[in-house]
């Protein structure tokens, strides 16, 4: 057989089966990823809103911005994911946020690639649970190495400042888009 | 023809006298960024692992059908299929181990120990053969980056496999969970594994040596006997 067909042959072979069996693998396996990160994203939601049974979405801006029921379908705040720039990548928060827009409930990092072990710590209880009912006034603040005092403080993890500040900024970000929005009049 | 080693020894070469990191010193991207803790280097060798065997059975099925010039085109094509299953069944199966490792799966398909042994062995020996020297290479993948990870995650966050070992008066030294450590950890590792490898090395040669030279005396006695 000529050299160059049966080179050719065997690459369009070996494509065509590869292409073939990973169709296949895909079929099956693309609901369940689906389903999965849905299932994340509902979970995400009611981790920020603790009394939080029902949700509908909002589609009047961009993104994805929850709004959150308890049992007696009262509005209990807003689920919010927003991301922005960390340390070495981006970093994508789930933002509870009370109906008020003037506190947060709780936060939850859905992604990051931040140092592990260092700025990894963000995603760590110590850290997150600063954010538990903490005041936005006219934003979040962080200090360092020493315990926060005012209501809207937060203490930055040592050596991880960099990351403890982009969260504390995203969460800034996102809140003030919520308040313009709510200007508006589209929330 | 050439003499055959035994199965087994086709298995256990994987682990110490081919050792894919401290001897063959292939695949250090991963093991340098995974090591931060000894489960990290865990799930990254089995995937690796996996990988390994089925892309090293298939090669060893095809060797006599691909031709000598595209044979590299062809292996990444077979390991890259094979990482794509693992990562789109873990991400629908597992997906909690998916996010912990991350773009760490993709990556597997550039592991040069893959390619290494697709192109070193599986392209020249029989299904069976293949199968065990996978097995074997990845177990030695799997042993170094356990003993790595361990170290870097005692010394860098006081535990080891998540349990609390160091004394909670134990200051971590960050720089373990760093990429420097992980250069300063393996650095040291290869050469003290050198070491060990030069002195059992000079321990046989002085044996072969002393050995020789009683014969020789004996020899001479004889002659001198005589």
């Amino acid at each position: 057989m000529n050299k160059a067909v049966h080179i050719l042959l065997t690459l369009m072979v070996t494509g065509i089966i590869a292409g073939g069996v990973l169709a296949l693998v895909n079929i099956w396996a693309e609901p369940r990823i689906a389903a999965n990160q849905k299932r994340e994203t509902e979970e995400a939601i009611y981790l920020v809103q603790k009394n939080g049974k029902s949700y509908e979405e909002i589609k009047t801006v961009k993104g994805e911005l929850f709004k959150v029921f308890d049992g007696q379908k009262n509005p209990v705040g807003y689920s919010f994911v927003y991301e922005g720039n960390g340390f070495q990548g981006k970093i994508r928060l789930m933002i509870g946020i009370e109906p008020g827009l003037d506190k947060v409930t709780s936060i939850e990092i859905l992604e990051q690639t931040e140092t592990p072990g260092l700025g990894t710590k963000v995603t760590e209880h110590p850290y997150k649970d600063q954010y538990n009912g903490l005041t936005i006034g006219t934003g979040i603040e962080w200090v360092k190495g020493k315990k926060p005092v005012k209501p809207n403080e937060i203490q930055a993890i040592t050596g991880a400042t960099i990351s403890s500040k982009s969260v504390t900024a995203i969460v800034n970000e996102g809140t003030a888009l919520l308040r313009k929005m709510k200007s508006e009049g589209r929330l | 023809m050439k003499k055959q080693v035994s199965y087994s020894r086709e298995y256990l070469k994987g682990l110490w006298e081919i050792n894919p990191t401290f001897k063959q010193i292939l695949g250090m991207c991963p093991t340098l960024a995974v090591t931060v803790s000894a489960i990290n280097g865990i799930a990254m060798a089995l995937a690796t692992t996996f990988v390994l065997i089925f892309s090293s059975i298939i090669i060893s099925m095809v060797r006599k059908l691909i031709p000598n010039q595209v044979r590299i085109a062809a292996y990444i094509v077979i390991v890259a299929t094979f990482v794509t299953i693992v990562d789109l069944v873990m991400k629908a199966a597992f997906p909690v181990l998916s996010k912990a490792l991350g773009p760490f799966i993709p990556l597997i398909v550039v592991n040069c120990i893959i390619l290494g042994r697709a192109e070193a062995f599986a392209s020249k020996n029989t299904i069976f053969r293949s199968f065990l020297d996978a097995l074997g290479n990845g177990t030695g993948f799997l042993i170094s980056l356990l003993v790595l990870g361990s170290i870097r995650e005692l010394l860098g966050s006081g535990t080891v496999l998540g349990y609390a070992v160091l004394p909670e008066s134990y200051d971590p030294m960050i720089i373990m969970i760093l990429p420097a450590g992980a250069f300063l950890t393996l650095g040291l590792l290869m050469g003290l594994a050198n070491f060990y490898t030069a002195r059992k090395e000079r321990i046989s040669i002085e044996a072969l040596r002393q050995k020789y030279m009683i014969e020789t005396e004996d020899k001479q006695l004889i002659e001198a006997g005589a």
